[in-house]
């Protein structure tokens, strides 16, 4: 199986839920599947499978404490350490945690070799570390702005939100920036896992599939607010029942809705049981949130177990007379 | 070497994999770039599994590799075994995204362009099998889902490229989820241990450490001969004569480091350089220490293969230091060794209350960071020294030397040992010059020979592995006249002459304790017109 079916299958999963979305559209009896059913068995499968892998991880023990220590340890007092990507206690952990988690540290150091007349050249190289961080505070932010459909009234907070997202004012109803964003960040994300010769050997229908999913859920809720428009007041009815769970399904709300739908659905269903878990990893991953304190600190192996030794004894058996001659002391003549 | 492309200048490699999926290309298994299967007698002298059970021995390059009939259940039993005791193992199988920020990090990637040796293909390898026989997405989905199930071909794959990573963390340091292929190379070997697969150049340095207290297998006798003909050679050089107590009970400290250094060039000298830093501290202050012919291995070659091996060759140093009844102890210039010590020792043996919370006699300074641990870094300890002023030093006995720093992987990415030792280097040379930031600290390569791969049969793998450091090398020496690369460990003394006779002949390699002995100014010292080696000072050419 080579890019093409990987590409093909991926994108051919993602078009036939919005043919299934569009079909149940437009049968209303499967618009309360669509609608109400498929949301809340996506949400509690979200739910469920995200703490369940958690747990899961939670079950193996960290025998070891073996953080990549990427800056100087804490020695000498005269010796500068680095706090932050080698820390030495609680807090300078979660300093690291916060930068790795919201800026995305260690891809900042990203660089890209080359090589060029038998010299390897290690450029820099800001684009993947831009491109992941534009794709995740959009998706951020956008979920974040989704919320004033779901609370009544619309907190503050979500107002200001959707106030500077729409600060460029372009077009009526204004375009949101996020909304570019995420659509041209998924957009090189995906070019770049085409184009680039080792992304496309490395890359599996497990990564196109996330990006076409993203991709569809973006652009359809880009449709939805720019050219196919949809009732707001009857999709606001929807939702808020959903949240407040008292599920309405109101009449006449366009089928891009609920195609937009089923993909969210989809990615929410399909996260705990894939790659997008790293959301819930990168937390626990131990080559980060352990302190480099080994030397300071006994940490303790729950299944550390006795093994067999090499007895000092029994070297000393061994060779016993060549200590001797050689005048090494032993403990038994 | 005869198959490796003489000059660098020819290795022009594009790093453009070839097209097409990787599960279909076919494993080419190339002599130079594997070593060589441990010997069944070796592997059940150490009481791990020698194939006796059905007795087949297995070569390389043969189709079939000789495997038990249940091979597949005891691969997959010890996996699930590791899963469920190693969050590590567990939580880098399932979150990597193939985001690519790691693939081009590995300088076996870089010096071999194999695709296959890009740190996330390394690990997908293991994943992919992990997704088909442990998830039940890649149960149904099936290549879909980039999950295969367990057969010998697969094997064969896992085997051959978990032999070409040398456990160094460079793609770890990049990762964003820090997510750590040395570890599932870890893995994977202490896995296939259940096949009796491994390789004859680590198992038969456990082999002997166990059985002699060092890897190279020095029986008590012949350890301290090596020692004292050194002591010989400081006479000749220095001009001074002394001696060394062994195995002392009451000392106040206890003396380890890799057996490495006791046998071979320029290892020796280093080691030599501690004999006389040791005796210039006896004479002007006192420092009382001893040597252990049955803790005399700091390195641990059991850590290439298993937990368990690991464990047992560790465990004499503790052991002797209780026996002895040392306060606390001190530990030489070795890599793997100090990742060892750092990150599993007190965990494998603690809590450590037989020993004093270090000390250092000369200057008073408590080693804080080592107070549950009770070891000390010979280049912590040195630069406490030097930083009190309590060393005589002349740098100018290296003023021949243009030197660059090396920082070894385990010290930098398994301890964040950066600073220490080039403020010792600092203070005991003249010329000190760094190599690019991308290939130090942090970001430093491996000398391609790490993690028990410093074997002879592979040497092609070892060259190419080497490169990327060997190329960092050549800028300085091309920049700034570099010519001698300092390092704090032993692998790297044993690996670098190769490496550097092959990329940069005309750099030489040492321990930095060596650079520290030739500075030091003794009491009742000859005249110094030779170095440690043997060569005039003044007009010495270092060579690798
Ligand atoms: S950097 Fe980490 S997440 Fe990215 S491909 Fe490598 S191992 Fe996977
Ligand atoms: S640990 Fe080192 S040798 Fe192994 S894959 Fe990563 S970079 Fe390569």
């Amino acid at each position: 199986m080579d890019v093409k079916v990987s590409l093909g299958v991926s994108l051919g999963a993602v078009l036939a839920i919005v043919l299934v979305a569009l079909v149940g559209a437009q049968v209303s009896s499967l618009q309360l599947v669509f609608g109400i059913l498929v949301p809340y068995a996506a949400f509690v499968i979200f739910i469920l499978g995200f703490i369940y892998r958690v747990v899961d991880w939670g079950r193996s023990p960290v025998p070891f404490r073996i953080p990549t220590t990427c800056g100087q340890q804490k020695t000498l007092p005269w010796i500068k350490r680095n706090k932050l990507e080698c820390p030495s206690n609680t807090l300078e952990v979660i300093g690291r945690m916060i930068l790795e988690v919201f800026a995305f540290r260690s891809l900042f150091k990203h660089t890209k070799a080359e090589m060029a007349s038998g010299n390897i050249i290690y450029g820099g190289s800001k684009w993947l570390w831009l491109g992941a961080l534009a794709f995740h505070y959009s998706f951020l932010i956008i979920a974040v702005r989704h919320l004033r459909l779901f609370v009544e009234p619309v907190p503050a907070f979500v107002n200001v939100l959707d106030l500077v997202d729409g600060m460029l004012q372009i077009g009526a109803p204004t375009l949101y920036i996020t909304d570019i964003l995420l659509i041209g960040a998924v957009s090189y994300l995906f070019v770049r896992r085409v184009i680039v010769p080792k992304m496309r050997y490395i890359s599996l229908a497990n990564d196109y599939f996330p990006l076409f999913l993203i991709l569809g859920i973006g652009i359809s809720g880009v449709l939805m607010r720019f050219f196919i428009r949809v009732d707001i007041v009857s999709v606001k009815e929807l939702t808020v029942g959903l949240a407040s769970l008292h599920p309405v399904l109101p009449e006449g709300i366009g089928a891009i809705f609920f195609v937009h739908v089923a993909l969210v659905s989809t990615l929410f269903a399909y996260f705990p049981f894939s790659k997008l878990m790293h959301a819930g990893g990168v937390f626990l991953s131990p080559g980060r949130n352990l302190a480099n304190t080994n030397r300071a600190k006994m940490h303790v192996n729950p299944w550390n177990y006795p093994v067999k030794l090499h007895t000092y004894e029994e070297y000393e058996n061994d060779f016993r007379e060549k200590m001797k001659n050689a005048g090494i002391p032993v403990e038994r003549e | 070497m005869a198959n490796i492309p003489k000059y660098y200048e020819s290795l022009n490699l594009d790093y453009k994999p070839p097209r097409g999926n990787w599960m279909d290309r076919p494993l080419n298994i190339k002599s130079g770039i594997y070593c060589y299967p441990a010997r069944p007698n070796v592997l059940a002298g150490i009481q791990m599994n020698d194939r006796s059970d059905w007795g087949k021995y297995w070569v390389v390059e043969d189709e079939d590799w000789e495997l038990p009939d249940d091979w597949k259940e005891r691969f997959l039993n010890k996996m699930r075994d590791m899963l469920d005791k190693y969050r590590t193992f567990k939580i880098y199988m399932d979150i990597c995204v193939r985001c690519g920020a790691c693939a081009d990090k590995c300088h076996y990637f870089l010096g071999s362009g194999d695709p296959m040796n890009m740190p996330v293909m390394r690990a997908e390898l293991l994943r992919s099998v992990y997704r088909g026989e442990f998830t039940k997405t890649g149960k149904i989905l099936g290549r879909i889902a980039g999950a295969r199930k367990l057969t010998k071909g697969v094997l064969r794959q896992i085997w051959y490229y978990m032999f070409q990573c040398s456990e160094c963390r460079r793609c770890s340091t990049f990762c964003p989820y820090g997510i750590d292929t040395a570890e599932i190379t870890i893995m994977a070997r202490e896995i296939m241990n259940e096949l009796g697969m491994n390789i004859a150049w680590i198992q038969e340095s456990c082999y002997k450490c166990i059985h002699t207290g060092n890897h190279l297998g020095l029986q008590p006798q012949a350890y301290k001969e090596c020692i004292d003909c050194m002591l010989g050679d400081i006479e000749e050089n220095v001009g001074i004569s002394f001696d060394v107590s062994w195995n002392r009970k009451g000392a106040d400290i206890l003396f380890v480091t890799p057996s490495g250094d006791v046998f071979a060039e320029p290892g020796i000298y280093t080691l030599a350089g501690y004999l006389l830093l040791f005796e210039y501290l006896r004479k002007e202050y006192g420092f009382d220490y001893t040597w252990s012919t049955y803790a005399s291995e700091g390195g641990d070659f059991g850590y290439f293969t298993a937990n368990d091996i690991a464990k047992r060759m560790n465990s004499k140093i503790y052991l002797e230091a209780k026996r002895l009844g040392v306060k606390w102890i001190l530990g030489g210039e070795c890599g793997h060794m100090w990742r060892v010590l750092n990150q599993y020792m007190t965990t494998w043996h603690g809590p450590v209350d037989f020993l004093e919370e270090p000390v250092s006699p000369i200057t008073g300074t408590k080693f804080e960071n080592a107070k549950a641990h009770k070891m000390v870094h010979i280049m912590e300890f040195t630069a406490d020294l030097i930083k009190h002023g309590k060393l005589k030093l002349d740098p100018s006995r290296n003023d021949r030397l243009r030197v660059t720093y090396h920082d070894s992987c385990n010290p930098s990415r398994g301890m964040g040992l950066l600073e220490e030792p080039r403020y010792v280097i600092k203070n005991v040379c003249n010329h000190f010059y760094e190599m690019p930031e991308n290939t130090l600290r942090d970001q430093t390569f491996c000398c391609g020979s790490g993690s028990g791969l410093n074997a002879s049969e592979n040497m092609e793998l070892r060259m190419r592995g080497g490169f990327p450091r060997q190329n960092a090398v050549r800028y300085v020496r091309d920049k700034y006249g570099v010519n001698m690369l300092a390092c704090i460990c032993a692998i790297d003394r044993a690996a670098f002459p190769d490496a550097q006779r092959y990329w940069n002949p005309d750099v030489g390699c040492t321990g930095i304790t060596e650079l520290v002995a030739n500075a030091l100014i003794m009491e009742g010292e000859g005249p110094r017109t030779n170095n440690l080696r043997g060569f005039e000072i003044a007009t010495w050419e270092p060579k690798p």
